[in-house]
């Protein structure tokens, strides 16, 4: 069955079973890899994109759910790494093995969007959900803090 | 098939079969051992412009890892060691994985090993390069050589206008006899400017954009996925199957079983499924109809592993150690403590979940493995295609964690017998539960340990009885199983000082399968050796920190007892020296506010000295661990920020197999599935951490595991220090805390 949905911007339709989850339709159908596979249900958070800008796990969306919606992942945050959150990340050396990281990104940013300059709490409430095994959360957090700060005075 | 023998931990050869062929591989070899013993004189020395280091006419440079990146920066640090000998600019430096080469590189990648291993040799192989480079440069300029130095990335001489760049040297440079590594000049210590400094990991950008290409994300033209159904019991096999539904399912092309492989690669065999995508394997393998042969394991439980605890604690064990006379001190003393330690399976979780594609055909076989044992890999799939290794490429992606679980081969071998039946690309990728339910699991132990004081509370006896399951006990035939010299901790190393110490040790027998867990049996020998050192301080009624220190005494070098020739002594001041800073730095001597507690520890692993103190508060029946001060000593750091992420991570690792972790087995089978039963800590759970790196300049040792050992006694010593309960298992329960 045919699915269209908008895919970082662009229009995408995908010809799969309606019940399979877009975590495989990006990653197999469409091999846009940086969205990961770590447990299945929606238990770790490495598969966390966008819909309508809300962080969701992807690995328990069904494709049919996300028609005509707009999907983030994130290859679509910038072209070139440019997105603040992503630049604190690399200055902040966050990711260790960086398996989560696609993840863990792409919650900060929702939660950023919302919470321009999120406390410590806001930021345990919003990051709870994405595991990292590296255990790099001290890190997240200072990163999360500095990408604020750098979207503030952008 | 070839006789399996482990001589002992620290040159541990392991010699098994895959496929027919014989493998070995090297785990915990000696960092020392590396650079001089047995592999460097099969190894004939290369010349580093084949080997490390590949620049290009228009100067673009390439350095070649030669160990696998699963997260712990060795992409970043071993790279930062050859460009420092070859005055490179690091802005300019790339980086590349070695293809497999046994006759180059030892791929190998664990018991923190690779920095110790590689300083050496990677110095001399960037020294010699650039030397290489002054002799090309000298004779172009037709100067003599000690008027030319290198310098950003190409060689100076005299004024700034005599300058090339290596891209302009290197057909030259590489044609020249390469130095004896043995007296090729290394670069002063005191001009280093890249080593020793901070330096932010090399492919963080990739791991920040999506970019990065883990295992799981190899894409190969034509490839199908596939995931496997084993028997839930360990050792269990397929008793028979009907695919008929599972074939029906959208996308599944194709269904069969594959053999298990009972010794080296310890793969369970079962039913795979191959599909168009993973999502219909997934739906393939739930519609698969299949009877097991359970087998004997089905009896086994933790109850069952427990009772033999009990049976084996209850007649002496094996005498391992045997100092003076401490049954007679123990008998005699009156202040006599006892406690009794368990820690359970643990599971090593890696967040990207095993995987393995393999494309075999008549012709030649390729494979993109996230594995910290390229060699082994590329033997298996050498055993399982019959090609000649020549036509066997391994490719080594990223990984998304290893820990040591991807120092095994099972997730490799399963895929090459896959690929080998399809004859098309096959991804072979476990889910969250295979990797839960079909792991290599750290060794289950139980302590019983005896202390005795005297009058002026000095260490009078000390006594250790250990019976745990074991990796070793893995690779060995029944009756030849040696794990006292590799897995009993306590055996090679104690501290603290005493006339009287007896160690013991007895094997316990169990199916499910073992193997090397981050920190290995340091995660188990630290906990319970720093919580019973503990004990001790609090019966002798003194400060645990100065009763530690008082026990370690004066300053010496106590010899590995299993393996006094090759192990690397274990020096007390430098250990003494991480738990004095650890506790000024966590302000020891200062009161605490209302409702917090500390603990200590320290310990001296993988050739590193850490000591931690932890901060913590208790609510309501759960441990809120507020803040870990570090202290670690692993010789001179290559990238300190490096040492402080891997210490940062070991802390939360510790963590989640102190509060949380714990695989038990029922029916055979492990009981936990995915994260809602084998949970992590989260980063609400995550407390400050602090790492003070001791800027040495001893050789440099390991440091991705030794930050483990250390937290779960310094927690359950803050615990004790809280409220006078001694916690003796892991992980913490709120029972044991009411």
């Amino acid at each position: 069955m045919a699915t269209t949905f908008i895919l970082n911007g662009k229009a995408q339709t995908v010809d799969v079973s309606p019940d399979m989850p877009l975590l495989w339709v990006l990653r197999d159908t469409l091999n846009m890899t940086g969205t990961k596979f770590g447990c299945g249900m929606a238990l770790c958070g490495a598969c966390t994109v966008h819909i309508n800008g809300e962080a969701t796990r992807s690995c328990i969306t069904a494709i049919s759910s996300v028609a005509g919606k707009r999907v983030t992942t994130i290859e679509g945050l910038s072209a070139d790494g440019s997105h603040p959150v992503q630049q604190a990340w690399m200055e902040i050396d966050v990711p260790q093995c960086g398996y989560c990281q696609s993840g863990q990104i792409m919650s900060a940013v929702a939660l950023l969007s919302k919470k321009p300059k999120p406390t410590d709490a806001d930021i345990d409430d919003a990051m709870s959900g994405n595991i990292c095994r590296c255990g790099t959360y001290q890190r997240i957090r200072k990163a999360i803090h500095r990408a604020a700060e750098m979207q503030s005075k952008a | 098939m070839a006789t399996a023998s482990v001589v002992n931990r620290r040159d541990f050869l392991k010699t098994g079969a895959a496929g027919g062929v014989a493998f070995v591989i090297g785990f915990h070899l000696a960092p020392r051992a590396f650079a001089d013993q047995a592999e460097e004189q099969e190894k004939k020395i290369p010349n580093p412009f084949d080997a490390w280091v590949r620049i290009t006419p228009d100067n673009h440079v390439t350095l070649v890892l030669g160990k696998s990146e699963m997260g712990q920066g060795i992409m970043t640090a071993l790279p930062m060691i050859l460009a420092e000998e070859l005055s490179l600019d690091w802005k300019n430096v790339k980086v590349a994985q070695a293809p497999t080469n046994p006759k180059i590189y030892d791929h190998g990648t664990g018991g923190s090993g690779s920095i110790a291993g590689s300083w050496l040799p990677l110095r001399q192989a960037g020294a010699a390069a650039r030397e290489m480079f002054i002799t090309a440069a000298a004779a172009h300029w037709n100067v003599v050589r000690d008027t030319c130095k290198a310098q950003d990335g190409g060689i100076l001489h005299g004024a700034r206008k005599n300058f090339l760049t290596y891209g302009e040297l290197v057909s030259d440079a590489a044609k020249l006899p390469v130095p004896d590594f043995k007296t090729v000049p290394l670069k002063n210590s005191n001009d280093f400017t890249i080593v020793g400094h901070d330096t932010r990991r090399f492919e963080s950008r990739d791991k920040a954009t999506g970019a990065a290409i883990f295992g799981l994300d190899s894409r190969v033209p034509g490839m199908l996925f596939a995931v496997i159904a084993r028997c839930p019991v360990f050792g269990g096999k397929v008793k028979s199957f009907d695919a008929a539904k599972a074939k029906a399912v959208p996308g599944v092309r194709d269904v069969f079983a594959i053999d298990p492989v009972p010794q080296g690669a310890f793969t369970a065999g079962g039913v795979a499924v191959l599909a168009d995508n993973s999502w219909a394997a997934i739906q393939g393998r739930k519609a698969l109809q299949i009877t097991w042969d359970e087998g004997p394991a089905a009896s086994e439980s933790s109850a069952s592993l427990h009772q033999q605890f009990l049976d084996n604690a209850a007649k002496p064990g094996k005498v391992v150690r045997n100092d003076g006379d401490a049954g007679a001190t123990l008998a005699a003393s009156p202040k006599k403590i006892e406690a009794i330690y368990e820690l359970p399976f643990a599971c090593h979780a890696t967040m990207e979940p095993m995987n393995c594609t393999v494309h075999i055909r008549p012709d030649g076989a390729e494979a993109w493995v996230p594995t910290q044992a390229p060699q082994w890999a590329q033997d298996v799939i050498v055993g399982v295609s019959k090609l000649p290794r020549e036509r066997v490429i391994v490719h080594t992606t990223l990984m998304g964690g290893g820990f040591g679980r991807r120092y095994q081969a099972d997730f490799v071998m399963e895929a090459a017998q896959v690929a080998k039946v399809s004859g098309k690309p096959v991804m072979v990728f476990w889910t969250r539960e295979d990797d839960m339910q079909h792991g290599f699991y750290r060794p289950a132990s139980y302590h019983h340990f005896s202390g005795a004081l005297d009058a002026k509370g000095n260490l009078a006896a000390w006594k250790h009885f250990q019976t745990s399951t074991s990796i070793e006990a893995m690779w060995n035939p029944k009756g030849k199983e040696t794990p006292e010299k590799s897995e009993f901790a306590t055996a090679a190393f104690i501290p603290y000082q005493t006339p009287n110490c007896r160690l013991e040790y007895t094997l316990a027998d169990s199916s499910v399968p073992r193997a090397w867990w981050r920190s290995v049996e340091h995660s188990s020998s630290g906990f319970v050796v720093e919580s019973f050192v503990d004990e001790l301080a609090a019966a002798a009624g003194a400060d645990p920190l100065e009763f530690r220190l008082r026990l370690i005494g004066g300053d010496r070098k106590i010899p590995d007892f299993t393996n006094p020739k090759e192990g690397k002594p274990l020096d007390t001041a430098r250990l003494k020296n991480v738990l004095r800073l650890a506790a000024d730095k966590a302000g020891w001597a200062k009161p605490l506010p209302k409702g917090i507690s500390r603990g200590i520890a320290g310990y001296f692993s993988f050739e590193s000295y850490t000591a931690a103190v932890v901060e913590l508060s208790l609510k309501d029946g759960a441990v809120n661990v507020q803040r870990i001060v570090y202290a670690v000593d692993c010789g001179r750091p290559i990238n300190p920020e490096g040492v402080r992420a891997q210490v940062e991570s070991a802390a939360i690792y510790a963590l989640s197999a102190s509060l949380h972790d714990a695989i038990t087995i029922k029916g055979g089978r492990v009981e936990q599935s995915n994260f809602n039963d084998y949970e992590m800590p989260r980063i609400n759970e995550a407390p400050k951490t602090e790492v003070h790196v001791v800027m040495s300049t001893e050789e440099p040792t390991g440091i991705g595991e030794p930050g483990l050992p250390v937290v779960a006694p310094a927690m359950c010593n803050a615990i004790f220090a809280a409220t006078g309960k001694r916690l003796r298992r892991l992980p913490i329960r709120p029972e044991d805390l009411a």
